[in-house]
Protein backbone atom coordinates (compact mmCIF):
# COMPACT_ATOMS: atom_id res chain seq x y z
CA UNK A 1 0.00 0.00 0.00
CA UNK A 2 2.73 2.28 0.95
CA UNK A 3 4.31 1.95 -2.20
CA UNK A 4 1.58 2.71 -4.25
CA UNK A 5 1.11 5.99 -2.57
CA UNK A 6 4.55 6.58 -3.18
CA UNK A 7 4.17 5.45 -6.91
CA UNK A 8 1.54 8.13 -7.42
CA UNK A 9 2.85 10.50 -5.27
CA UNK A 10 6.03 10.69 -7.35
CA UNK A 11 3.97 10.43 -10.69
CA UNK A 12 1.27 13.21 -9.46
CA UNK A 13 3.81 16.00 -7.91
CA UNK A 14 7.66 14.94 -8.82
CA UNK A 15 7.66 13.92 -12.50
CA UNK A 16 5.00 15.44 -13.06
CA UNK A 17 3.69 14.93 -16.57
CA UNK A 18 2.86 18.18 -17.78
CA UNK A 19 5.93 20.64 -16.16
CA UNK A 20 8.58 17.74 -16.12
CA UNK A 21 8.07 15.49 -18.61
CA UNK A 22 6.96 17.85 -20.95
CA UNK A 23 3.46 15.77 -22.06
CA UNK A 24 0.48 17.39 -23.06
CA UNK A 25 1.44 21.22 -23.44
CA UNK A 26 -0.57 21.98 -25.94
CA UNK A 27 -3.68 21.56 -24.85
CA UNK A 28 -2.31 22.87 -21.24
CA UNK A 29 -1.19 26.28 -23.12
CA UNK A 30 -4.54 26.46 -25.43
CA UNK A 31 -6.87 25.93 -22.97
CA UNK A 32 -5.47 27.36 -19.69
CA UNK A 33 -6.74 30.76 -20.25
CA UNK A 34 -9.89 30.27 -18.68
CA UNK A 35 -10.81 28.11 -15.34
CA UNK A 36 -14.16 26.31 -17.05
CA UNK A 37 -12.64 25.08 -20.33
CA UNK A 38 -9.33 23.51 -17.78
CA UNK A 39 -11.79 22.08 -15.47
CA UNK A 40 -13.50 20.91 -18.24
CA UNK A 41 -10.13 19.41 -19.96
CA UNK A 42 -8.59 18.16 -16.77
CA UNK A 43 -11.69 15.86 -16.32
CA UNK A 44 -12.00 14.71 -19.87
CA UNK A 45 -8.45 14.03 -19.86
CA UNK A 46 -8.17 11.62 -16.40
CA UNK A 47 -11.25 9.93 -17.77
CA UNK A 48 -10.26 9.38 -21.50
CA UNK A 49 -6.32 8.57 -20.20
CA UNK A 50 -7.73 5.69 -17.87
CA UNK A 51 -9.44 4.19 -20.60
CA UNK A 52 -7.13 4.28 -23.13
CA UNK A 53 -3.78 3.17 -21.23
CA UNK A 54 -5.96 0.07 -20.51
CA UNK A 55 -7.26 -0.88 -23.57
CA UNK A 56 -3.60 -0.01 -25.47
CA UNK A 57 -1.95 -1.89 -22.86
CA UNK A 58 -4.45 -5.10 -23.64
CA UNK A 59 -3.68 -4.30 -27.29
CA UNK A 60 -0.29 -4.80 -26.56
CA UNK A 61 0.08 -7.78 -24.90
CA UNK A 62 -3.01 -9.84 -25.92
CA UNK A 63 -2.84 -8.82 -30.29
CA UNK A 64 0.46 -7.33 -30.70
CA UNK A 65 2.77 -9.94 -28.80
CA UNK A 66 1.56 -12.76 -29.51
CA UNK A 67 1.54 -11.79 -33.18
CA UNK A 68 4.81 -11.14 -32.72
CA UNK A 69 3.81 -7.44 -34.25
CA UNK A 70 5.21 -5.24 -31.64
CA UNK A 71 7.00 -2.41 -34.43
CA UNK A 72 3.62 -1.20 -36.01
CA UNK A 73 2.58 -0.62 -31.43
CA UNK A 74 2.64 3.43 -32.81
CA UNK A 75 0.28 2.70 -35.36
CA UNK A 76 -1.53 0.57 -33.63
CA UNK A 77 -2.04 2.68 -30.27
CA UNK A 78 -2.87 5.56 -32.29
CA UNK A 79 -5.54 3.81 -33.75
CA UNK A 80 -7.00 2.63 -30.75
CA UNK A 81 -7.04 6.13 -28.91
CA UNK A 82 -8.46 7.95 -31.92
CA UNK A 83 -11.26 4.79 -32.24
CA UNK A 84 -12.04 5.06 -28.41
CA UNK A 85 -12.88 8.65 -28.26
CA UNK A 86 -14.40 8.68 -31.20
CA UNK A 87 -17.09 5.95 -29.40
CA UNK A 88 -16.73 7.62 -26.01
CA UNK A 89 -17.85 10.71 -27.59
CA UNK A 90 -20.85 8.97 -29.16
CA UNK A 91 -21.62 6.91 -25.94
CA UNK A 92 -21.81 9.76 -23.52
CA UNK A 93 -23.97 11.60 -26.13
CA UNK A 94 -26.13 9.02 -25.57
CA UNK A 95 -26.14 8.06 -21.74
CA UNK A 96 -25.22 11.24 -19.82
CA UNK A 97 -25.66 14.18 -22.25
CA UNK A 98 -25.49 16.73 -18.83
CA UNK A 99 -21.51 15.14 -19.10
CA UNK A 100 -21.57 15.17 -22.74
CA UNK A 101 -22.05 19.15 -22.71
CA UNK A 102 -19.86 19.73 -19.84
CA UNK A 103 -16.97 17.59 -22.30
CA UNK A 104 -18.10 17.54 -25.61
CA UNK A 105 -15.81 20.09 -27.03
CA UNK A 106 -12.78 18.71 -25.09
CA UNK A 107 -13.09 15.19 -26.55
CA UNK A 108 -11.63 15.61 -30.00
CA UNK A 109 -8.97 17.71 -29.05
CA UNK A 110 -7.80 14.90 -26.74
CA UNK A 111 -6.72 12.67 -29.53
CA UNK A 112 -3.96 14.70 -30.10
CA UNK A 113 -2.77 14.98 -26.71
CA UNK A 114 0.49 13.61 -26.26
CA UNK A 115 -0.21 12.55 -23.02
CA UNK A 116 -2.75 9.99 -23.38
CA UNK A 117 -0.12 8.54 -26.39
CA UNK A 118 3.01 8.94 -24.19
CA UNK A 119 1.44 7.41 -21.00
CA UNK A 120 0.13 4.51 -23.23
CA UNK A 121 3.50 3.87 -24.56
CA UNK A 122 5.65 5.25 -21.42
CA UNK A 123 4.03 1.70 -19.59
CA UNK A 124 4.46 -0.82 -22.19
CA UNK A 125 8.68 0.71 -22.28
CA UNK A 126 8.48 0.57 -18.59
CA UNK A 127 7.25 -2.92 -18.89
CA UNK A 128 4.40 -2.30 -15.96
CA UNK A 129 1.29 -4.80 -15.06
CA UNK A 130 -2.27 -3.88 -15.84
CA UNK A 131 -2.88 -2.42 -12.00
CA UNK A 132 0.54 -0.65 -12.02
CA UNK A 133 -0.05 0.63 -15.53
CA UNK A 134 -3.79 1.58 -15.07
CA UNK A 135 -2.55 3.42 -11.23
CA UNK A 136 -0.43 5.31 -13.31
CA UNK A 137 -2.53 6.65 -15.61
CA UNK A 138 -4.79 8.14 -13.15
CA UNK A 139 -2.11 9.84 -11.60
CA UNK A 140 -0.22 11.37 -14.64
CA UNK A 141 -3.59 12.54 -15.12
CA UNK A 142 -4.39 13.65 -11.74
CA UNK A 143 -0.92 15.80 -11.83
CA UNK A 144 -1.70 17.19 -15.41
CA UNK A 145 -5.36 18.10 -14.09
CA UNK A 146 -3.35 20.11 -11.04
CA UNK A 147 -0.90 22.17 -13.27
CA UNK A 148 -3.77 22.32 -15.74
CA UNK A 149 -5.87 24.24 -13.03
CA UNK A 150 -3.43 25.74 -11.48
CA UNK A 151 -1.83 27.53 -14.39
CA UNK A 152 -5.50 28.43 -15.49
CA UNK A 153 -6.06 30.12 -12.02
CA UNK A 154 -3.10 32.38 -12.52
CA UNK A 155 -3.99 33.40 -16.15
CA UNK A 156 -6.99 34.02 -14.88
CA UNK A 157 -5.65 37.34 -13.08
CA UNK A 158 -3.70 38.43 -16.54
CA UNK A 159 -6.99 39.18 -17.79
CA UNK A 160 -7.10 42.52 -15.75
CA UNK A 161 -3.61 42.75 -15.01
CA UNK A 162 -1.33 45.05 -16.93
CA UNK A 163 0.83 42.98 -19.10
CA UNK A 164 3.31 44.18 -21.93
CA UNK A 165 1.79 44.16 -25.24
CA UNK A 166 4.89 41.47 -26.62
CA UNK A 167 4.56 39.13 -23.96
CA UNK A 168 0.46 38.99 -24.51
CA UNK A 169 -0.81 35.41 -25.14
CA UNK A 170 1.78 32.46 -25.46
CA UNK A 171 5.05 34.17 -24.08
CA UNK A 172 3.54 35.23 -21.04
CA UNK A 173 1.64 31.44 -20.66
CA UNK A 174 5.03 29.92 -21.17
CA UNK A 175 6.82 32.02 -18.46
CA UNK A 176 4.15 31.32 -15.96
CA UNK A 177 4.22 27.63 -16.51
CA UNK A 178 8.63 28.48 -15.86
CA UNK A 179 7.79 29.75 -13.07
CA UNK A 180 5.13 27.08 -11.79
CA UNK A 181 7.24 24.62 -12.89
CA UNK A 182 10.39 25.53 -10.97
CA UNK A 183 8.11 25.00 -8.30
CA UNK A 184 7.44 21.60 -8.86
CA UNK A 185 11.20 20.81 -9.57
CA UNK A 186 11.65 21.67 -5.71
CA UNK A 187 10.03 18.94 -4.80
CA UNK A 188 12.24 16.05 -6.88
CA UNK A 189 14.13 15.34 -3.82
CA UNK A 190 11.29 14.03 -2.03
CA UNK A 191 11.58 10.68 -3.68
CA UNK B 1 7.68 29.41 -59.75
CA UNK B 2 6.89 32.55 -57.40
CA UNK B 3 4.26 30.56 -55.41
CA UNK B 4 6.57 27.99 -55.24
CA UNK B 5 9.29 30.17 -53.12
CA UNK B 6 6.54 31.47 -51.63
CA UNK B 7 5.35 28.22 -49.98
CA UNK B 8 8.50 27.25 -49.61
CA UNK B 9 9.95 30.85 -47.57
CA UNK B 10 6.70 31.11 -45.64
CA UNK B 11 7.84 28.04 -43.40
CA UNK B 12 11.35 29.82 -42.51
CA UNK B 13 9.94 33.05 -41.04
CA UNK B 14 6.32 34.31 -41.65
CA UNK B 15 5.20 31.35 -40.27
CA UNK B 16 8.05 29.33 -38.55
CA UNK B 17 7.07 26.98 -36.96
CA UNK B 18 6.43 26.47 -33.29
CA UNK B 19 7.26 30.11 -33.12
CA UNK B 20 4.55 31.26 -35.12
CA UNK B 21 2.34 28.35 -35.59
CA UNK B 22 2.62 27.28 -32.19
CA UNK B 23 1.86 23.43 -32.74
CA UNK B 24 3.82 20.64 -31.13
CA UNK B 25 5.15 22.28 -28.69
CA UNK B 26 5.84 18.95 -26.45
CA UNK B 27 8.49 17.44 -28.38
CA UNK B 28 10.26 21.24 -28.99
CA UNK B 29 10.52 21.77 -24.93
CA UNK B 30 11.99 18.14 -24.26
CA UNK B 31 14.37 17.74 -26.89
CA UNK B 32 16.10 21.20 -27.32
CA UNK B 33 17.89 20.43 -24.18
CA UNK B 34 21.01 19.22 -26.72
CA UNK B 35 21.71 20.13 -29.87
CA UNK B 36 22.48 16.56 -31.16
CA UNK B 37 18.70 15.87 -30.07
CA UNK B 38 16.98 18.61 -31.78
CA UNK B 39 18.81 18.07 -35.17
CA UNK B 40 17.93 14.26 -34.94
CA UNK B 41 14.12 15.05 -33.84
CA UNK B 42 14.03 17.45 -36.37
CA UNK B 43 15.12 15.46 -39.18
CA UNK B 44 12.76 12.61 -37.59
CA UNK B 45 9.72 15.09 -38.34
CA UNK B 46 11.05 16.40 -42.09
CA UNK B 47 10.95 13.16 -43.08
CA UNK B 48 7.43 12.31 -41.62
CA UNK B 49 6.39 15.71 -42.66
CA UNK B 50 7.28 15.00 -46.49
CA UNK B 51 5.92 11.66 -46.12
CA UNK B 52 2.31 12.68 -45.47
CA UNK B 53 2.36 16.06 -47.38
CA UNK B 54 3.09 14.10 -50.65
CA UNK B 55 0.82 11.05 -49.39
CA UNK B 56 -2.22 12.87 -48.84
CA UNK B 57 -2.07 15.65 -51.63
CA UNK B 58 -1.61 12.61 -53.82
CA UNK B 59 -4.40 11.02 -52.37
CA UNK B 60 -6.75 13.92 -52.25
CA UNK B 61 -9.26 13.00 -54.84
CA UNK B 62 -9.40 9.53 -53.32
CA UNK B 63 -10.10 9.96 -49.51
CA UNK B 64 -13.72 10.35 -48.12
CA UNK B 65 -13.74 13.68 -46.81
CA UNK B 66 -15.69 12.38 -43.41
CA UNK B 67 -12.85 9.55 -42.79
CA UNK B 68 -10.05 12.36 -43.67
CA UNK B 69 -8.29 12.82 -40.27
CA UNK B 70 -8.16 8.88 -39.38
CA UNK B 71 -6.73 8.13 -42.85
CA UNK B 72 -3.83 11.42 -42.23
CA UNK B 73 -3.44 9.73 -39.18
CA UNK B 74 -2.47 6.08 -40.39
CA UNK B 75 0.01 7.49 -42.92
CA UNK B 76 1.22 9.92 -40.43
CA UNK B 77 1.75 6.63 -38.06
CA UNK B 78 3.58 4.65 -40.81
CA UNK B 79 5.88 7.47 -41.40
CA UNK B 80 6.83 7.44 -37.75
CA UNK B 81 6.89 4.03 -37.72
CA UNK B 82 9.99 4.23 -40.82
CA UNK B 83 11.59 6.52 -38.77
CA UNK B 84 11.65 4.85 -35.73
CA UNK B 85 13.12 1.51 -37.29
CA UNK B 86 15.69 3.06 -39.19
CA UNK B 87 17.28 5.12 -36.48
CA UNK B 88 17.29 2.50 -33.92
CA UNK B 89 19.00 0.29 -37.00
CA UNK B 90 21.56 3.43 -38.21
CA UNK B 91 21.56 5.98 -35.16
CA UNK B 92 21.32 4.00 -32.18
CA UNK B 93 22.95 6.26 -29.93
CA UNK B 94 20.43 8.88 -30.78
CA UNK B 95 17.63 7.03 -30.86
CA UNK B 96 17.90 6.27 -27.25
CA UNK B 97 18.21 9.83 -26.21
CA UNK B 98 15.30 10.52 -27.75
CA UNK B 99 13.27 7.77 -26.61
CA UNK B 100 9.55 8.11 -26.33
CA UNK B 101 10.09 11.00 -28.48
CA UNK B 102 10.25 9.01 -31.75
CA UNK B 103 6.93 7.43 -31.74
CA UNK B 104 5.60 10.53 -30.41
CA UNK B 105 6.01 12.43 -33.98
CA UNK B 106 3.00 10.95 -34.22
CA UNK B 107 0.99 13.50 -32.04
CA UNK B 108 2.97 16.17 -33.45
CA UNK B 109 0.41 19.18 -33.94
CA UNK B 110 2.15 20.31 -36.76
CA UNK B 111 2.56 17.58 -39.16
CA UNK B 112 -1.12 16.67 -38.92
CA UNK B 113 -2.22 20.57 -39.55
CA UNK B 114 -0.17 20.84 -42.76
CA UNK B 115 -1.88 17.73 -43.61
CA UNK B 116 -5.23 19.09 -42.91
CA UNK B 117 -4.49 22.49 -43.93
CA UNK B 118 -2.60 22.70 -46.84
CA UNK B 119 -1.87 18.87 -48.84
CA UNK B 120 -5.25 17.87 -49.08
CA UNK B 121 -6.37 20.69 -50.73
CA UNK B 122 -3.18 21.74 -52.98
CA UNK B 123 -0.91 19.95 -55.73
CA UNK B 124 1.78 17.34 -54.59
CA UNK B 125 4.73 19.54 -55.56
CA UNK B 126 3.33 22.57 -53.79
CA UNK B 127 2.85 20.18 -50.74
CA UNK B 128 6.41 18.87 -51.03
CA UNK B 129 7.37 22.31 -50.87
CA UNK B 130 5.38 23.33 -47.91
CA UNK B 131 6.70 20.55 -46.49
CA UNK B 132 10.03 20.95 -46.65
CA UNK B 133 9.80 24.26 -46.03
CA UNK B 134 7.69 23.68 -42.71
CA UNK B 135 10.17 20.77 -42.02
CA UNK B 136 13.60 23.07 -42.21
CA UNK B 137 11.81 25.73 -40.34
CA UNK B 138 11.11 23.48 -37.64
CA UNK B 139 14.18 22.07 -37.21
CA UNK B 140 16.15 25.76 -37.71
CA UNK B 141 13.99 26.75 -34.75
CA UNK B 142 14.48 23.85 -32.21
CA UNK B 143 18.51 24.69 -33.08
CA UNK B 144 18.35 27.89 -32.27
CA UNK B 145 16.09 27.00 -29.04
CA UNK B 146 18.89 24.06 -28.05
CA UNK B 147 21.69 26.29 -28.93
CA UNK B 148 21.15 28.67 -26.45
CA UNK B 149 19.58 26.14 -23.94
CA UNK B 150 22.83 24.15 -24.18
CA UNK B 151 25.45 27.29 -24.46
CA UNK B 152 24.10 29.06 -21.72
CA UNK B 153 22.83 25.64 -19.57
CA UNK B 154 26.48 23.10 -19.57
CA UNK B 155 28.52 25.74 -22.04
CA UNK B 156 29.33 23.42 -25.02
CA UNK B 157 27.29 23.13 -28.50
CA UNK B 158 27.07 19.86 -30.07
CA UNK B 159 29.29 18.15 -26.91
CA UNK B 160 32.33 20.82 -27.60
CA UNK B 161 33.27 23.12 -25.08
CA UNK B 162 32.37 27.05 -26.30
CA UNK B 163 32.58 28.52 -22.99
CA UNK B 164 35.87 30.00 -20.83
CA UNK B 165 36.50 27.16 -18.59
CA UNK B 166 35.65 29.70 -15.51
CA UNK B 167 31.94 28.99 -16.56
CA UNK B 168 29.90 26.51 -14.29
CA UNK B 169 26.84 26.81 -16.60
CA UNK B 170 23.29 27.16 -15.36
CA UNK B 171 21.58 24.50 -14.96
CA UNK B 172 18.18 26.30 -14.68
CA UNK B 173 18.20 26.72 -18.52
CA UNK B 174 18.52 22.95 -19.05
CA UNK B 175 15.88 22.00 -16.28
CA UNK B 176 12.39 21.99 -17.58
CA UNK B 177 11.20 25.33 -15.75
CA UNK B 178 14.14 26.64 -18.18
CA UNK B 179 12.62 25.38 -21.12
CA UNK B 180 9.26 27.20 -20.67
CA UNK B 181 10.92 30.33 -19.56
CA UNK B 182 13.37 29.88 -22.85
CA UNK B 183 10.91 29.46 -25.46
CA UNK B 184 8.14 32.12 -24.03
CA UNK B 185 12.03 34.48 -23.93
CA UNK B 186 11.90 34.19 -27.74
CA UNK B 187 8.11 34.00 -28.95
CA UNK B 188 8.84 37.48 -27.30
CA UNK B 189 11.53 38.05 -29.08
CA UNK B 190 10.16 37.74 -32.00
CA UNK B 191 7.38 39.65 -31.26
CA UNK B 192 9.37 42.72 -30.99
CA UNK B 193 11.29 41.97 -33.91
CA UNK B 194 7.84 41.50 -36.23
CA UNK B 195 6.50 44.79 -34.64
CA UNK B 196 9.45 46.66 -35.75
CA UNK B 197 9.68 45.04 -39.13
CA UNK B 198 6.10 46.28 -39.92
CA UNK B 199 6.58 49.56 -38.20
CA UNK B 200 9.09 49.87 -41.08
CA UNK B 201 6.84 48.69 -44.03
CA UNK B 202 4.33 51.02 -43.23
CA UNK B 203 6.69 53.69 -43.13
CA UNK B 204 8.34 52.91 -46.11
CA UNK B 205 4.26 52.74 -47.88
CA UNK B 206 3.33 55.66 -46.31
CA UNK B 207 6.25 57.79 -48.24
Amino acid sequence: MGDYLLFMLSAIIINNILLIKFLGVCPFIGVSGSMDSAIGMAAACVFVNVLATSLCWMVQMFVLEPLGLEYIQTLAFIVVIAALVQLVEIVLQKVAPPLYRALGIYLPLITTNCMIFGVAVLNIREERGFIDAVVYAFSTAAGFSIALILLASIRERFAIGRIPKVLQGFPSGLITAGIVALSFYGLVGLA
Amino acid sequence: MSRIVEEFTKGLWKEIPPFRFVLGLCSVLAVTTSVESAVGLGGGVVFVLIMSNVLVSLLRKIIPDKVRIAVFIVIIASGVIIVELAMQAYFYGLFQVLGIWIPLIVVNCLVLGRAEAFARKESVVLALVDALGMGIGFTMSLTVLASLREIIGVGTWFGISVMPEWYLGFPYIIKPAGAFVCLGGILAIMNVVSARLDAKKREAEAA
